[in-house]
């Protein structure tokens, strides 16, 4: 097996060595009645061959974005990615290396963790970055209980803007403890109003910029709003390109920010894995989960980087640990790292551009289609549409993937409780999507809708 | 700061690397990119636009050369023996990378109408389906990103299954001492208390302390098996039917579940829920501290509270549970879309290829290499415990006894020979430990080679060479670093000079 490198022969070799007559002589401590006596009745070993025509034959049954007009966001979005991200993350130096515990033979890595968490508190306008968590959703999880630990209160409001994937996260991860969430109903106007809701007894309010259907906001007023009620703004950014356009949630008075990096790097792989940003205030500092990377010198004076503050950390503090993360993102970090070192600030910026413009265009060209009308008064990359009155989104979605389009996410795949949504589709566009693209959407929807 | 060996500050192959923020050449750039037509930004709203950000700007050739540098500061699987207890650091087969980089199944949105993504729903089924068959337990929940996660998500199935049953009052989880720390972490994320159980002088848990512990307010055992200390828990039956019968559940950390696939089927030990670590068992790449995976998975009592969302075959084809479904309970979400899917496609092409028989003989080698390394280095090292051991095998310091050299002194000393050091200092059940897990993709010659020298460093050790082990590594891009300094005055970014 092309996987194992020992011999019958090594393994005889071996067991003389040891004193064992044979491997199952060294399963004793197993409970008899445990021990399995041979294979499981389950298909046995195969060559590459044969492996790779299996997932060739299931990546077949799949329609792939690359072969389709594509206009699906929601969370995780379609962008190129330049083909040096995937050829230097695939280096079997930072692609087969565990986490960085010993700094001297790891400073590639802790280098580039030093850089990411540079990068991503740039990005957000904040002081500090940590070196990733799961996803947004986790992430975004990881705020809530981070702002309770801060002001000491107990309870939570999540916008009706947050993705409903996070909102649910969050959710769940406050089920069983004293801490709970006020979850706020779907915003599809972005007219939601924290005014009256946010009190003494608040945490925090988590909003996610821009937001789930699409509304870019100030967040000043919100941001002062909370902080006169002595609570945190947690601001939510699942699409991090727009920050190339939009004033940074930090600037704007985030007191934590959390995002989704899958934009940058990664690819869609279906959803998962994803990049958790995280990044916040100085003076929090001691209180934020997930490892960090910072800067020392080595006996030699020279400068290099470990991980640092672990006493907030689960290896240490045990139950009393900031959270029970250990394993993280570290190769989503480092392909958001390099595509976000490749863009630059000056693409940063260009990209963002380039996302706006298209949905921009996708907005004029939508106006073809009768009784479609644009939900959110002002949008990045993605905005939510009404198809009409009778409309079902999800009946339009699934007639328009027979003709070959992927059209968006019907509301009601999230929310199937709430039949004012049925007519809902959200729709994002990006430097991916080509004005041929968008005319075809725009005929299908006309023939369809 | 000593002399410089070359003007440059490099030394051969090992070049000295700026950071990214520093190699800042504005106006460069590595990705062309269409001057945007005139447009205005009225649909963005009363947001703030913003300026140009703060970030540096290279060219292609810059940057394919700052990360090949930055990777040649770093040791992975690839360049040697990577002995790392507990996070079996074993070959990630090259064949998961190209298959997970098809297009029909890496530029997938998770998103999509079900039917045109039947393909990626048979990925996930079909990795359930082996996890399900290699443990033995009836259900697995797919969407945990990581071991903690998992923990987590079992935990959170248990706590629920107490509620659903009007025990809210059992909020107490038993611990051994020599357990990770996500354990206890993971228990607290749940609203738990944690009681923690000795351990015996063989490195099992104390079962007559753990009994002793066990009452109507315990919620949970976390047990991991083979344990920390790389030892099978032989009572574990006896242990699980204590548990049960106490009326609470059995959560098992598979983090060491490498030891024995393939030989033992977890259902068959009386454990409720096991999370699975994909990135270590099926081998899918570390990456430096992720993505991992992790499954949960769970036995029928906790089944009906698996997380959302799920796969279940339907009339039309495979189906993406994600809401409400009848005779489930879902104890909620872990995480956005449908978990870890280029990890899962990963290991299931790992699976795949080593087969029933391939998994099994798998965990034979892994076991058989760790106690080669056990029965060669007993006597020169001192074993914690006697054989046979699992897939990994514990040492701790009395071998260095008097002779002003520590585990951390041992561990750097190797790096200088060319390999990455054991885990060191857990569990924290022994002194100084030096726990080493060779994994089963090791050859016999890696093996030897590698005794041969830790044989060496522990004869130089007790022939009183502390210096040369205190002033270890002295080959590596940088020595010792002061963590000390790290943790006092923290740089956590970078900043220009001006700030």
């Amino acid at each position: 097996m092309r996987y194992l490198p020992l011999t019958e022969s090594d393994r005889r070799a071996m067991l003389d060595v040891i004193g064992a007559k044979s491997v199952d002589e060294l399963f004793r401590d197993v409970p008899q009645s445990a021990r399995l006596a041979g294979p499981l009745p389950l298909p046995a070993h195969q060559g590459e061959m044969e492996v790779e025509r299996a997932f060739t034959r299931m990546a077949g049954k799949n329609l792939s974005a690359g072969c389709a007009p594509f206009f699906i966001g929601a969370g995780v979005y379609r962008h190129h990615i330049p083909a040096a991200v995937d050829q230097l993350l695939l280096r079997g130096e930072f692609l087969t290396a565990y986490t960085p515990y010993q700094p001297e033979v790891s400073q590639g890595t802790l280098q580039m963790l030093f850089e990411f968490q540079s990068q991503v508190a740039t990005i957000t306008g904040m002081d500090v970055a940590n070196a990733s968590m799961y996803d947004g959703a986790t992430a975004t999880a990881e705020a809530a209980i981070m702002a309770c630990r801060i002001t000491k209160r107990g309870k939570v409001i999540v916008s009706g803007g947050l993705h409903p994937h996070y909102a649910e996260t969050v959710e769940t991860s406050l089920r069983y403890t004293e801490m709970e969430a006020e979850i706020l109903p779907p915003d599809p106007l972005g007219m939601e109003d924290m005014i009256g809701r946010v009190d003494g007894k608040t945490a925090c309010v988590i909003v996610q910029n821009p937001g789930f259907f699409g509304t870019v906001r100030d967040l000043r007023p919100l941001a002062a709003l909370c902080h006169e009620a002595g609570a945190l703004l947690v601001v939510m950014v699942a699409e991090p390109t727009s920050l190339g356009l939009i004033e940074s949630p930090g600037a704007m008075g985030a007191d934590i920010v959390v995002a989704e990096g899958q934009s940058l790097g990664m690819g869609m792989n279906f959803g998962g894995p994803g990049l958790g940003l995280f990044a916040t205030r100085e003076k929090y500092l001691r209180q934020m989960p997930g490892r960090l990377a910072g800067q020392t010198v080595d006996v030699d004076g020279r400068r290099g980087w470990v991980l640092t503050l672990s006493t907030r950390e689960q290896h240490i503090r045990r139950e009393k640990a900031t959270s029970n993360i250990c394993t993280n993102s570290g190769l989503c970090a480092l392909a958001f790292s390099i595509h976000l070192t490749m863009l630059g600030g000056t693409g940063f910026g260009r990209l963002a551009e380039l996302n706006h413009l298209a949905a921009t265009r996708l907005e004029q060209k939508l106006k073809a289609v009768t009784g479609l009308r644009v939900l959110p008064q002002s949008y990045y990359n993605e905005f939510a549409v009404h198809l009409g009155d009778d409309a079902d989104a999800a009946a339009v979605v699934d007639a328009l993937a027979d003709k070959g389009i992927l059209a968006g996410v019907p509301a009601s795949r999230f929310y199937p409780t709430w039949p004012e949504l049925k007519p809902v589709l959200i729709l994002a566009a990006t430097e991916t999507n080509t004005e041929d693209d968008m005319d075809k959407l725009v005929a299908a929807l006309k023939e369809v809708v | 700061m000593s002399e410089p060996m070359t003007i440059s500050g490099n030394r051969a192959l090992l070049i000295e690397e700026k950071l990214i923020f520093e190699l800042d050449n504005p106006g460069s750039v590595a990705i062309d990119l269409p001057e945007p037509a005139p447009f205005d930004l009225e649909r963005l709203g009363d947001a703030p636009r913003r300026g140009r950000v703060a970030l540096p700007d290279l060219s292609e050739p810059q940057v394919v050369r700052h990360y090949t540098r930055l990777s040649q500061k770093n040791y992975g699987i690839d360049s040697g023996f990577y002995p790392l207890g507990s996070c079996t650091m074993k070959h990630n087969p090259r064949l998961s990378e190209k298959v997970a980089r098809l297009p029909g199944l890496a530029d997938l949105h998770p998103l999509q109408p079900q039917k045109t993504v039947q393909g990626a729903l048979e990925v996930i089924d079909s990795l359930a389906h082996w996890l399900k068959e290699l443990t033995g337990m009836p259900a697995v929940a797919m969407s945990p990103a990581a071991g903690a996660h998992g923990e987590w998500c079992g935990l959170m199935a248990i706590r629920s299954a107490h509620e659903d049953k009007g025990e809210s009052h059992r909020r107490r989880v038993l611990v051994p001492e020599s357990a990770h720390g996500t354990n206890p972490a993971s228990a607290a994320m749940c609203g738990y208390s944690v009681d923690p159980i000795p351990a015996l002088e063989n490195g099992r848990v104390d079962v007559a302390a753990l009994k002793a512990k066990l009452g109507p307010d315990v919620a949970a055992l976390m047990l991991t098996n083979p344990n920390t200390c790389g030892l099978f828990e032989t009572e574990i039956i006896e242990i699980a039917a204590a548990v049960h019968g106490a009326g609470a559940y059995f959560y098992c950390d598979g983090a060491n579940f490498n030891a024995i696939v393939g030989r033992v089927k977890i259902a068959d030990l009386g454990i409720d829920t096991m999370h699975i670590n994909l990135h270590k068992t099926f081998a899918t790449p570390h990456g430096g501290g992720g993505p991992g995976a992790g499954p949960t998975v769970l036995s029928a009592a906790l089944a009906p509270y698996a997380p959302v969302p799920y796969v279940v075959h339907g009339a039309g084809g495979l189906e993406m549970v994600e809401g409400k479904r009848a005779g489930a309970k879902p104890f909620g979400r872990v995480k956005g879309f449908h978990g870890q899917f280029g990890v899962f496609i990963r290991a299931l092409a790992y699976i795949m290829s080593m087969g029933s028989d391939g998994l099994r003989q798998a965990s034979s080698d892994a076991v058989l290499n760790a106690n080669y390394l056990l029965a060669s280095l007993k006597d020169d090292l001192s074993a914690s415990f006697d054989g046979p051991c699992m897939h990994e095998a514990l040492f701790d310091d009395r071998f260095l006894k008097d002779t002003g050299v520590t585990t951390l002194d041992f561990a750097k000393a190797m790096i200088d020979e060319g390999y990455h050091p054991m885990t060191m200092y857990f569990p924290l059940v022994v002194h100084g430990a030096l726990l080493m897990e060779p994994t089963e993709t090791e050859s016999k010659d890696t093996l030897d080679q590698f005794i041969a020298v830790v044989r060496g460093l522990a004869a130089k050790a007790k022939a009183g060479a502390a210096e040369d082990f205190k002033a270890a590594p002295r080959l590596t891009p940088r020595r010792r670093l002061d963590e000390t300094l790290a943790a006092r005055s923290p740089v956590l970014r970078w900043k220009p000079a001006a700030e």
